[in-house]
């Protein structure tokens, strides 16, 4: 009987293994169908990863290389995400996905665009960054604000510059705490957006990062005024089936792995301050 | 009504022999280690004739009648659930090539034909329910759509309600309403012992053309309504479900929750006793071998401290709001996310409870108490 199963993946392969972080606790797997074509899927979306026998994550998408092969970057945190680390290129794996919901490109048309990211935050909003270094969003002008703890654990050097060195892209970054050598901004991500230099009134936010990180960085927008309806989150929970199957990433009536994990504030506005929802 | 006939004793024998003679394998009550719940039986005999339940907050037993009553008892401790979506089964199996190249076999069983025999209003409501999340969900459940295929549903309306039942609050019974092939009303008074019949399919009444029946009398057809209204005047219990989702929605941090949760052990018998509840975890093991893994799905628990872990730790890490999330999901946001209720006022989750938490008290006491403001 020829079923369509929900749970049975396609098979990928990993191109290539590229490590972020010196510590080697983030790398970004670039991956192909073993068919040789790319995997679909848009910035905000995710797919759940499958390593032979060690289990299934799901990973937000990270990009797309020149070529258009699909990237996901994985931070080592526990038991799959930790076997993960270990495979080498031309490993195959299972994929699962596109899932979810994903960031509005289309809305970005004539606003500032603002992206704010907090640590491993910035992976699923690293597209955004690639599409307008690449002037193929149609915003006004873009403002990237990015924390991290440390100056060692800030992603993608290479992106970041390349966004600075656009001509309407304005990249800003803080830590938490700062290192001999950073002469940067020392602080939390929001007070990066209360320093301006966007139109609030003409905005589209999109917020990623740690919840309270997420929240704090509402607050910030709100006070300079950009409505809720402007304002874009990614939401994480536990998930291990991504189509509301297990029930796992309950939000109340939410299923994140659905209904998100790409909100829209203004849908959830009286979810987000409640905690242990 | 023309579509009721009458059977008696020897005619609902019949209806069972007929049942697997068709290849059915019947699923019905039995008595079995102090309780009665459903397993394989092959006839009537195999039925707690002559015994009768009862329950109330934290307990359950089982007691003798003096009647020779077939159905006189109320929800199993088990529902039906168990036999579409498993507590535990695989779901894909995975080969790894000598070149590590994968292969995934999806696990889909083949379609069984079972019946099931004495299935309450409350249980067929919560198969409706089931359904609507596993079956005709946008990305359905195969194993659980290929069991439910072969499913043939003898009902028997409740003539009689349990102490924690309240589905009449529910719109869930006691009469069934429609998913079934068949229905039957027991008809106990006195000498009379027999079931009015009504059919609730083309299969059905195809079975029904095959055995022995009879047009009831006007006297059949009264008491086999008293006996439903016996049922509807005798529920043990009763939820005021208008204005319930607003309200609990509201009440999110009402000092009510860190209550009952004091009292909640967070064991998940609630979770597993209600024939609604779907909640899974999927687990990936590799075989000894290396080259072969699989994946298996089992029922989890919104109780359980791993249901919402992530790298931080778990999002639900208190009782409150474990209990705040399932006792919401049931009577509030199931509402949102697959527009009916959660709940089919069974009360199993009340009689297995082992401190007798009720969810009826809870969610009045929640709703009616004056909470904090909103933090
Ligand atoms: C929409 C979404 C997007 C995400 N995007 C990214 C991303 O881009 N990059 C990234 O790095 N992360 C991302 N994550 C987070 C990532 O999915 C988790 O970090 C990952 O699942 C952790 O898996 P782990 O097994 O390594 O960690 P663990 O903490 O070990 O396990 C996580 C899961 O496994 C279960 N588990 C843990 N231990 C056991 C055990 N012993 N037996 C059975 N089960 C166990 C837990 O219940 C939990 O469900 C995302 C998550 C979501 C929901
Ligand atoms: S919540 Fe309790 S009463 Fe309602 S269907 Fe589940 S077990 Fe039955
Ligand atoms: S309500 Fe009762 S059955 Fe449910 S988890 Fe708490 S103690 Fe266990």
């Amino acid at each position: 009987m020829q079923t369509q199963d929900c749970m049975a993946p396609r098979t990928a392969r990993i191109r290539s293994v590229t490590n972020e972080l010196a510590s080697g606790e983030v790398f970004t797997w670039t991956l192909e169908h073993t068919d040789g074509s790319a995997l679909a899927g848009n910035p905000g979306q995710f797919n759940m990863l499958y390593a032979f026998g060690c289990g299934e994550v799901p990973v937000s998408i990270s990009g797309r290389t020149p070529n258009g092969q699909l990237q996901h970057s994985i931070r080592t945190v526990g038991r799959v995400t930790d076997a993960m680390r270990t495979l080498t290129a031309g490993t195959e794996i299972g994929v699962r996905g596109p899932f979810g919901t994903a960031w509005p490109l289309d809305e970005a048309a004539g606003r500032d665009l603002v992206v704010v990211a907090g640590g491993l935050g910035l992976a699923p909003v690293r597209p955004l960054l690639q599409l307008a270094a690449a002037d193929r969003i149609h915003c006004r002008k873009t403002l990237v604000c990015y924390g991290t703890r440390t100056p060692a654990d800030r992603l993608y050097p290479d992106d970041l510059r390349r966004c600075a060195a656009h001509p309407r892209i304005e990249v800003r970054t803080t830590v938490d705490r700062g290192d001999t050598g950073w002469r940067g901004e020392v602080g939390v991500v929001p007070r990066l957006l209360l320093q301006g230099g966007f139109d609030p009134d003409h905005s589209i936010a999109v917020v990623c990062g740690p919840e309270i990180m997420m929240q704090f960085s509402v607050d910030a927008l709100r006070q300079v005024g950009v409505a809720d309806r402007w304002i874009y989150l990614s939401m994480e929970r536990s998930m291990k089936c991504a189509v509301g199957l297990c029930g796992r990433c309950q939000w109340r009536e939410h299923f994140i792995c659905k209904d998100g994990p790409v909100y829209r504030l203004d849908q959830i506005a009286d979810l987000l301050g409640i905690s242990e929802l | 009504m023309e579509s009721l006939q009458r059977i008696d004793l020897v005619g609902f024998g019949s209806l069972l022999a007929q049942l697997q003679a068709e290849g059915y394998t019947l699923i019905g009550p039995r008595l079995e280690a102090g309780t009665i719940d459903y397993g394989a039986i092959e006839g009537p005999d195999d039925l707690p004739i002559g015994w009768r339940d009862e329950q109330s907050p934290g307990r359950y037993r089982t007691l003798p009648r003096n009647d020779r009553a077939h159905f006189g008892f109320n929800a199993t401790p088990a529902s039906f659930k168990t036999r579409l979506h498993r507590s535990e089964e695989t779901v894909l199996e995975v080969q790894r090539g000598e070149q590590g190249e994968l292969r995934f076999v999806p696990v889909i069983p083949a379609v069984k034909k079972q019946a099931w025999i004495g299935a309450r209003s409350c249980e067929l409501a919560a198969l409706a329910i089931q359904d609507r999340v596993l079956k005709d969900s946008a990305d359905p459940d195969p194993r659980y759509a290929a069991r439910r295929e072969g499913v043939f549903i003898v009902a028997v309306h409740c003539g009689q309600a349990g102490g924690t039942c309240f589905c009449t609050s529910m719109n869930a019974g006691p009469k069934a309403e429609g998913g079934f092939d068949l229905a039957l009303t027991e008809i106990l008074d006195g000498p009379e012992h027999h079931f009015v019949v009504e059919t609730g399919s083309d299969a059905g009444a195809a079975l029904l053309e095959r055995i022995p029946h009879s047009q009831p009398t006007a006297a059949d057809l009264r008491r086999a309504a008293d006996a439903i209204e016996h049922a509807r005047a005798t529920m043990g219990r009763h939820l005021d479900t208008d204005g319930l989702k607003t309200a609990l929605y509201a009440q999110a941090q009402h000092p009510g929750w860190e209550e009952v949760a004091d009292r909640c052990l967070a064991c998940g018998n609630c979770t597993a006793a209600c024939p609604t509840c779907f909640c899974s975890s999927y687990e990936d093991q590799v075989e000894l071998d290396g080259a072969n893994a699989r994946r298996t799905r089992h029922w989890d628990s919104c109780f359980n401290a791993d249901f919402t872990h992530l790298a931080g730790g778990p999002v639900r890490a208190s009782t409150p709001a474990r209990y705040r999330q399932w006792l919401t999901h049931k009577l509030a946001s199931w509402h949102d996310q697959f527009g009916t209720s959660g709940c089919v006022g069974c009360g199993r989750c009340i009689t297995w409870c082992p401190v007798g938490i009720d969810i009826t008290a809870e969610a009045s006491r929640i709703r009616q108490a004056n909470g904090e403001p909103p933090k």
